[in-house]
């Protein structure tokens, strides 16, 4: 797999993969829509850039971890390992249908690439955790990337790891979190309010550092800063636009669990993605 | 008839008095000092119970291996998982009714779904956990953790087969969940005892009812199979492993007294009795009596007032073998 180190390049990656997020979405008939295309830019720059990975050797035992928590924002981790290379771009259309290996939530035995099962909220951290302390105990300097949700954050499980992975100064261990301040009820400070999540983190004796999850150049420098901390586990705090790319979705919860329904809804979404894109080669994107 | 010689139990059997006793929980203990020797990726996870759990003796022999979790049995098992998917091997413990009683998902997503190699201990199973209440009395557990696909469900007499059902799970190749009791119980089977993952034993023949029993139950089956000797002629198998559940011995036996009694200390409801029952109700309906919790909350006590209270004695199989026997 090619390292994309331009950051024009990586910004039109994520925007291929924003938009299989919408086609497999649409293909599927359900799913969640939000999640995915305002972490695109995060996974872009994990898989693209930053993470250790032969996508032609899933089993590469010198391979960094990339856990997903949150499983159901799956359609921008499958998307992810498709456009790097773990499987063809078109099994994407496949996504939540019968005997499909792209399960609605990511299933580990059934594709292969993925380090875990997940789709039960908060345990992430923990499988994540269990890792990097597996990786110490062996010696070996592999880095462990768990993506994690903001709503997740209200699973007690979640607190567990996170209190683990200090006690046991994971410093191996990175957790991006998918700050976009929504859950399938509502505003996550209205459901039950979060912030400030920073302050929980140090107090937990995490590092902490905070980024726009839309700026590439950010996202890539926090992920790299992380790597080289020592003692401590690093959260990185992604702040970003559920929906992102999509007007009509971008910061509306209801898209927290919903598809593109219609053929006109698909249609748009992929026209504002065709603009985006268009900015992007034009360079307007930060 | 009678004891099954080649069984190879203790010969003072019988002599309730004398009879040396000891927890099922040391044989876990004991089992996992071997079981780090023989393999360098066994790791043991402990929710703040290390010597209650007998996981100390682990944790003395191979510090480096052993993980302090702290009061948190969500993250014992999903940190587990973290070690197992990375080629460990988790020996993960606490007090049944916290774990699996906690973290029953978590178990069945992280290792049953997600087909990871690792051991749920579950100890101070069942109402002879005594004064501590029914807060701590884990009697659901066996039912809950047969519900798992792919997962071994396990509950051993005694400390000698403890220990052999605890070795045995290294060569499980997914999730296997076994329980132990708090009380000393009588150390009845020996090393010679066979002891298969998935076998039925019948200790004791017999021709007119098959009592299957698990955990500490199987010695109070053994005392009711002796006491009415002459009278009632009764076949005992114990069945530690509640999954795969050995149909073919059970049935068997079956088909030779045509009538059944469970008893295993834990709800009557999908349980070892569970098991039986639907693997008879598909193969060879018979007549069959529940020893068990009969779905009810336990209560503090002294362990052998709890078992006499809600009816889990040799004396109250007995009442059971009549039972069942009339309605051949």
């Amino acid at each position: 797999m090619k390292k994309l180190t331009d950051l024009k390049e990586l910004r039109l990656k994520a925007n291929d993969i924003r938009e299989d997020i919408i086609k497999s979405l649409y293909e599927a008939g359900s799913g969640h829509s939000a999640g995915p295309l305002g972490m695109a830019d995060v996974f872009t720059a994990l898989f693209f850039n930053v993470a250790k990975i032969k996508p032609d050797q899933p089993e590469w035992p010198e391979r960094d971890r990339i856990l997903l928590s949150n499983g159901h924002i799956c359609p921008v981790l499958y998307a992810s390992m498709a456009h790097a290379g773990y499987f063809p771009t078109e099994e994407l259309m496949t996504l939540r249908k019968l005997g499909s290996r792209l399960q609605g939530h990511p299933h580990r035995t059934s594709l292969p690439g993925l380090e875990t099962t997940s789709g039960p909220l908060g345990s992430g951290t923990s499988q994540a955790a269990g890792i990097a302390k597996a990786l110490k105990m062996n010696g070996t300097n592999e880095h462990v990337w768990c993506l994690t949700s903001d709503g997740e954050q209200q699973e007690g499980n979640t607190w567990e790891g996170a209190m683990f992975a200090a006690a046991y100064k994971l410093d191996n261990l990175t957790v991006i979190m998918d700050r976009n301040y929504i859950q399938i009820d509502g505003n996550t400070e209205d459901i039950m309010a979060l912030d400030p999540l920073d302050e929980k983190y140090r107090a937990f004796n995490w590092h902490v550092m905070e980024v726009d999850g839309h700026n590439m150049e950010a996202v890539i420098d926090a992920m790299e800063k992380s790597k080289n901390q020592r003692e401590k586990p690093t959260l990185i705090l992604a702040n970003v636009i559920p929906g992102k790319g999509v007007k009509y979705m971008e910061n509306d919860y209801t898209w927290h669990g919903n598809p593109p329904k219609t053929e006109e809804q698909l249609n748009d979404a992929l026209a504002d993605l065709a603009e985006l894109r268009k900015s992007i080669e034009e360079n307007k994107m930060s | 008839m009678g004891l099954v010689k080649s069984a190879n139990l203790v010969e003072n059997l019988f002599d309730t008095a004398n009879i040396d006793q000891a927890g099922t929980r040391d044989g876990y203990g004991e089992a996992l000092v071997e079981l780090g020797k023989v393999n360098e990726n066994v790791v043991v996870l402990c929710a703040d119970l290390t010597e209650s759990t007998r996981s100390n003796l682990f944790q003395e022999a191979y510090p480096d291996r052993y993980i302090q979790m702290g009061v948190a049995e969500q993250n014992l098992i999903t940190v587990g998982a973290g070690l197992a998917v990375t080629g460990k091997i988790p020996y993960m413990a606490s007090y049944a009714a916290f774990s699996p009683g906690r973290c029953w998902e978590q178990i069945r997503t992280n290792f049953g779904y997600n087909e990871l190699k690792g051991v749920v201990a579950g100890a101070h199973a069942g109402v002879s956990v005594g004064p501590d209440g029914p807060t701590h009395q884990a009697v659901e557990d066996l039912a809950t953790m047969r519900t798992i696909s792919g997962c071994t469900v396990l509950a051993p007499a005694d400390r000698e087969r403890a220990f052999q059902a605890t070795m045995a799970t290294l060569n499980v190749d997914h999730l296997s969940y076994i329980r132990f009791g708090r009380d000393k119980y009588p150390m009845f089977t020996t090393k010679e005892t066979p002891f298969e993952v998935g076998k039925a034993e019948v200790f004791y023949e017999g021709s007119d009812v098959t009592v299957v029993a698990c955990g500490p139950l199987v010695y109070e089956a053994l005392l009711a199979a002796n006491e009415l000797e002459g009278e009632i002629s009764v076949e005992v198998i114990d069945s530690t492993t509640i999954k795969p559940l050995d149909e073919e011995t059970i049935i068997n036996s079956v088909k030779k007294t045509g009538a059944v009694v469970s008893a295993e200390e834990a709800t009557v409801i999908g349980g070892l009795g569970g098991a039986v029952a639907e693997a008879l109700a598909r193969n060879y309906p018979v007549p069959m009596e529940f020893i068990g919790m009969q779905d009810i909350y336990g209560e503090s006590g002294k362990a052998e007032e709890l078992l006499e209270k809600f009816g889990m004695t040799s004396a109250h199989i007995i009442e059971a073998i009549r039972r069942v026997i009339k309605r051949k």
